[in-house]
């Protein structure tokens, strides 16, 4: 199994490891809903170096990444970050991933971890129709915290001088880090305000030390993949492998917001989303909340409130640490995914009966 | 703290645990078992009545990651089951050989306890994994 610059870390804290698409990653450390609650209430300390990196430069670079993903990159200024989909001819997904502008013609691409050689033989596959432009995987050379919560600013103020309120949610700024050159953004997958920290590989151990010995005594401490993966679903953010998949198109997974139809450049995947809009969703991505026992899963069915007719399928499901009841996202056929529809999800051999509600599940 | 494998109970690979009574076996998760499911939120129980054999699911018990499978230790009928845990779940947690035994069978077959494995042979059981 491979490991982040972290690992040891991770060890010494304790953390219950498990196998995450090919990383010996920590899925908790004291709890999950105490982490879970820490981030909505203090701050939690994430090692997201298994994230992948891609560097695409050169002068053809922001054409190139206007033909791969589906969002309008032209729309960056330098410092800004940029949250999009690249997809197939067919307009399932690749993956999701963020754009970061460095500056003219240099950006970074963050990918998802289980989709590194995958999305970078796609990458590299279209780079070479390309002249004038460089894309490197450089996943391996950065180590990558997300420190979130409420406190995160605060802490990581602790350790630098950089102005970060200038830094705008979805902007981030290059510097020196507690000795090494940093990219600190701010962005997560929580819900909640925060800093991912891009780091060279070497020095990750040293930021995460510092961020935790700063923020300890504030109230943070380090959160597993279960926390993370809690949290976004109480934001309903899509997860590759679930919400997202090559065999779904960003329109019926909610991401119409990142797909540009009119952008000047014509995208991969843009015919078919184009057809797709123009035959109208088949189906949509809804938040569903259980209204008795029993925690719907990823493949858990979905059917009317009569359990007659199939409606579709559980992407998604846990019981939510913040609200105290059990929380699904899931497909549901066009026509009953208006919010107060009742439905109901097969848990093993019962239905559950549920309602389609407003997400984001988590509100402030 | 409790023991964490206490020595009077039987226990399976499975990571149940089993109070041998008579006739009467009373069944529940390990330590081991709730410490690798984490926090526990949900616990379904079978019907008073219900006949089961050795292997059989009887029930499921969530945390907020994972769903698992409880799986009959023996051949029995289903006497008692303990209907509080289903209101508390954390207790699997905090107490897994106390307040969260989970069912009581009358055994069919008193001799199919004697395959159950002795605490030692659990403890080298949970160390190799």
């Amino acid at each position: 199994m491979k490991k982040t610059p972290l690992h040891a870390a991770h060890l010494a804290a304790s953390a219950r490891m498990v196998d995450f698409g090919g990383w010996h990653m920590p899925v908790q450390y004291s709890g999950l809903s105490n982490e879970h609650h820490a981030v909505r209430t203090k701050a939690g300390l994430f090692d997201v170096s298994h994230m992948g990196e891609v560097i695409v430069e050169g002068e053809n670079a922001e054409h190139f990444l206007n033909t791969l993903v589906t969002n309008n990159v032209s729309r960056l200024v330098d410092g800004q970050a940029l949250y999009t989909v690249m997809c197939y001819e067919h307009g399932g997904i690749v993956d999701d991933l963020l754009v970061y502008k460095r500056a003219h013609q240099k950006y970074l691409l963050c990918i998802n971890a289980g989709n590194i050689d995958k999305d970078y033989a796609w990458i590299d596959k279209l780079a070479h129709t390309f002249t004038k432009l460089h894309v490197h995987n450089a996943s391996n050379e950065y180590s990558q915290v997300a420190i979130q919560g409420p406190l995160a600013e605060q802490i990581v103020a602790r350790l630098t001088k950089v102005d970060l309120k200038a830094i705008k949610y979805y902007h981030f700024a290059e510097a020196d880090f507690l000795g090494a050159h940093c990219i600190l953004s701010r962005t997560g997958y929580t819900g909640e305000d925060g800093f991912e920290i891009y780091a060279p590989a070497a020095h990750g151990e040293k930021i995460w030390n510092a961020l935790m010995d700063a923020g300890a005594p504030l109230g943070l401490i380090p959160a597993g993949l279960g926390a993370r993966d809690t949290l976004r679903m109480e934001m309903k953010f899509p997860l590759y492998g679930h919400e997202i998949t090559e065999h779904t198109h960003p329109l019926e997974a909610g991401l119409g917001w990142v797909v540009k139809l009119d952008k000047p450049t014509e995208f991969i995947g843009k015919s078919a989303l184009v057809r797709a809009k123009s035959e109208g969703m088949k189906r949509h991505l809804v938040g569903v909340k259980s209204l008795d026992r029993g925690i719907p899963r990823q493949g858990y069915e979905v059917y009317t409130h009569d359990g007659k007719e199939k409606l579709g399928e559980v992407t998604s499901g846990t019981m939510s640490p913040s609200l105290g009841f059990p929380i699904a996202i899931a497909y549901v056929k066009t026509g009953f995914q208006t919010i107060g529809n009742k439905v109901s999800i097969k848990v093993r051999d019962n239905f559950v009966p549920a309602e389609i509600v407003s997400t984001p599940f988590y509100k402030k | 703290m409790a023991e964490k494998f206490p020595k009077q109970l039987k226990y399976t690979k499975d990571h149940e645990w089993a109070q041998i009574d008579g006739k009467t076996a009373t069944i529940g998760i390990t330590h081991h078992a709730q410490d690798a499911l984490g926090e526990v939120v949900f616990v379904e129980l079978p019907a008073v009545g219900k006949q089961l054999k050795k292997g059989d699911t009887f029930g499921v018990v969530e945390s907020i990651k994972a769903v698992s499978d409880l799986y009959s230790p023996l051949t029995g009928k289903v006497v008692e089951i303990n209907s509080a845990l289903v209101n508390e779940p954390g207790n699997v947690n905090s107490d897994p050989y106390g307040k969260s035994w989970m069912i009581k069978l009358e055994m069919s077959d008193a001799a199919e306890a004697a395959h159950l494995i002795s605490v030692d042979d659990y403890q080298k059981l949970v160390d190799s994994l």
